[in-house]
């Protein structure tokens, strides 16, 4: 214990005598948050619209005009058959197609419930989450009976998405402001990157620059050893999680519903994923360039499979299956819960786990991958 | 000078795939003794010491440091030695102080101990005023005496010294050597590299390494005697002619 205090010590000393490191903890978020936060936006304007209108009725109309007065959606006009409005679509001419079958109105009164066909071009899978969650919210604000069946056109080819239900991240940002659903997961990539390229860099330095086989030489303990290099890295991942909770509070007024300790108890845990991770990384690299390029190859995977740019269930079943593995897959999933639908610990017990038995997994092997003798 | 054995090495080789870097040496290591281990740039020298002090695993061979098997008690004989690798192994941005703090607690040193023997440590070496320096911006020469006094920290009964010398002026490697006659007049044995041949003659005995295989083992004297020649440098040369 006295060991790891001695190199937790020295540790801290060496990251807050780094210059560079201040800025690191303090201006990269705040940057980062500021320029993602506005560029990721997920706004789609100017959707392509087109409608099939078999029931010709005043309901039929009014639903029509409903999207003719919203600002995202641009009607180019109406199609008489089906098969004439796929044509368009498979040339790219059309984002939506909407059909509104024959006895809309009539249904609509008499049954109080009937049936639409939406057809959205999902080449673009974000967008096509997007333009999804507009048009089911200009229909529910137009009638809550009406049910939608939607269908993508993918890979040359309608497919009924198994998930008719809207993609559900989009559910709770009821105003769909893109900066409230960004910011959070922005910051996960922030504590993310930080928190791995700094420790793996940090203990491949200290190969590169010979002190480690000066410690390898001490009877230090290999567990000690590691929490103590490690341990460091995990503050300070709280912390660069701490200044981003600050900016997403203050500066971008994001709403924190839920309980905040919540995130702190996550992250806590994730950390020993990523730090896992990192050393991970240093026990196969010699230099801080191969140890920088490993760790890239990883981030972006994970970044762009974590959901934050493209809604998981829009990808193929493969890929989302993959993305069971990915760590910042769950972090991003628990941070928008908690900080935008105020998740209880029961609801984010479940990847709360997965992630416990990741750190698990991931540290076994990094620690039995850690060698004091070559 | 004792005859107690304390490092024996019997038939000990590294290899790099298909390159052999130590060639089946053995050898002994007498208790109190400055032990010189020479050799030309690329004979294998680091990497037989490496071997010594079980941060490299042995091809084949057996070696014992301290009274410890390498290969099965490696951490105990970490205990019982210092080492002073090749390159400056010590932290550039952190000050004199805080390496010493280091590396003492890592050893296992008390906070109490540590603060002794940074006083001692720092007025032998006349750096008093240098203590809260970052070690980064001291002169190379300085350097090596302080990594030398810290791999002394623990207070080891071998200590290892990978080129302690190299590339410093010659009035500073007189000061060395007398720091490394002060510990050994201690009592601490001492196995140090080099490519001085003038270093060689205050050793006790040496061993010369040619690619990988130790092709002389005695005292400066009795090699001279042997060769027949004045100087350590002409039984290098004469061994080194003999090979080619
Ligand atoms: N990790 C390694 N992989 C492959 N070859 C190596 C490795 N380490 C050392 N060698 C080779 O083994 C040989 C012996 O190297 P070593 O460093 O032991 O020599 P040395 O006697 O210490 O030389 P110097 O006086 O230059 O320090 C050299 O040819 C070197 O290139
Ligand atoms: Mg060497």
């Amino acid at each position: 214990m006295r060991t790891i205090l001695f190199i937790i010590q020295k540790e801290f000393r060496q990251i807050f005598r780094n210059k560079a490191m201040l800025p690191i903890i303090f201006v990269l978020p705040f940057i980062q948050l500021l320029i993602l936060s506005n560029a990721a936006s997920f706004e789609v304007k100017n959707i392509q619209f087109s409608y099939i209108d078999n029931d010709h009725s005043a309901a039929s109309r009014e639903l029509i005009s409903k999207f003719q007065s919203s600002d995202y959606f641009k009607i180019i006009g109406n199609f008489e058959s089906k098969k004439e409005a796929n044509l368009q679509m498979e040339k790219g001419k059309v984002d939506v197609i909407l059909e509104i079958p024959n006895h809309f109105e009539r249904n609509l009164l008499t049954e109080k419930k009937t049936t639409l066909s939406v057809s959205i071009n999902a080449i673009d899978g974000a967008a096509a989450g997007v333009e999804n969650v507009y048009i089911t919210q200009i229909i529910a604000s137009f009638n809550q009976k009406i049910q939608s069946e939607l269908y993508q056109y993918n890979d040359n080819s309608f497919v009924q998405p198994q998930n008719i239900v809207t993609i559900p991240s989009f559910w709770y940002n009821n105003t769909l402001n893109y900066k409230t659903l960004m910011v959070p997961g922005i910051l996960v990539l922030l504590v993310t990157m930080l928190t791995l390229f700094l420790s793996a860099m940090n203990i491949v330095r200290e190969k590169e620059i010979g002190t480690l086989e000066q410690i390898n030489v001490t009877p230090i303990k290999k567990h000690q050893f590691i929490i103590g290099k490690l341990f460091p890295f995990w503050v300070l991942g709280l912390m660069i999680l701490t200044v981003g909770l600050l900016i997403a509070r203050i500066v971008f007024n994001i709403p924190i519903l839920g309980n905040i300790g919540l995130i702190y108890l996550f992250t806590s845990v994730y950390l020993l994923v990523i730090l896992g991770i990192g050393l991970f990384i240093s026990n196969y690299t010699e230099t801080q360039q191969q140890a920088m390029f490993i760790a890239w190859f990883f981030t972006v995977i994970f970044i762009l499979m974590s959901g934050l740019f493209t809604p998981i269930e829009s990808m193929p079943t493969w890929a989302q299956q993959l993305t069971l593995f990915n760590p910042i897959r769950y972090f991003v999933e628990i941070i928008r819960m908690v900080m935008l639908k105020g998740a209880t610990f029961s609801d984010i017990s479940r990847p709360f786990f997965i992630i416990a038995i990741y750190a698990f997994i991931i540290n076994g092997f990094a620690v039995w991958s850690y060698k004091k003798t070559n | 000078m004792s005859q107690e054995k304390i490092i024996e090495v019997k038939n000990l080789s590294k290899k790099f795939g298909s390159f052999t870097a130590v060639d089946n040496i053995s050898f002994d290591v007498y208790k109190g003794e400055i032990f010189g281990f020479l050799g030309a740039n690329g004979a294998g020298k680091t990497t037989a010491m490496k071997m010594l002090i079980g941060i490299s695993r042995p091809t084949s061979g057996e070696v014992t440091v301290a009274g410890y098997d390498v290969k099965t008690a490696a951490e105990m004989v970490k205990k019982s030695i210092g080492y002073m690798s090749q390159r400056f192994s010590m932290y550039d941005d952190l000050t004199i102080k805080e390496n010493i703090t280091f590396f003492g607690g890592i050893y296992g040193l008390s906070r109490n101990k540590i603060k002794e023997k940074t006083a001692q440590l720092v007025s032998e070496l006349g750096l008093e005023d240098a203590v809260d320096k970052l070690v980064g911006d001291l002169p190379l020469g300085w350097k090596q005496k302080l990594s030398f006094s810290v791999a002394l920290l623990h207070e080891p009964k071998i200590v290892f010294l990978d080129e302690p010398t190299g590339g410093v002026d010659p009035i500073t490697r007189r000061q060395f050597w007398e720091m490394i006659y002060a510990e050994a007049h201690k009592g601490t044995t001492i196995f140090v590299t080099t490519h001085y041949m003038d270093e060689a003659e205050y050793c006790d005995r040496v061993s010369i390494m040619v690619e990988g295989h130790i092709e002389a083992l005695d005292t400066p004297k009795n090699l001279k005697q042997q060769f027949n020649v004045e100087s350590m440098n002409d039984v290098f040369l004469k061994l080194a002619r003999n090979v080619e």
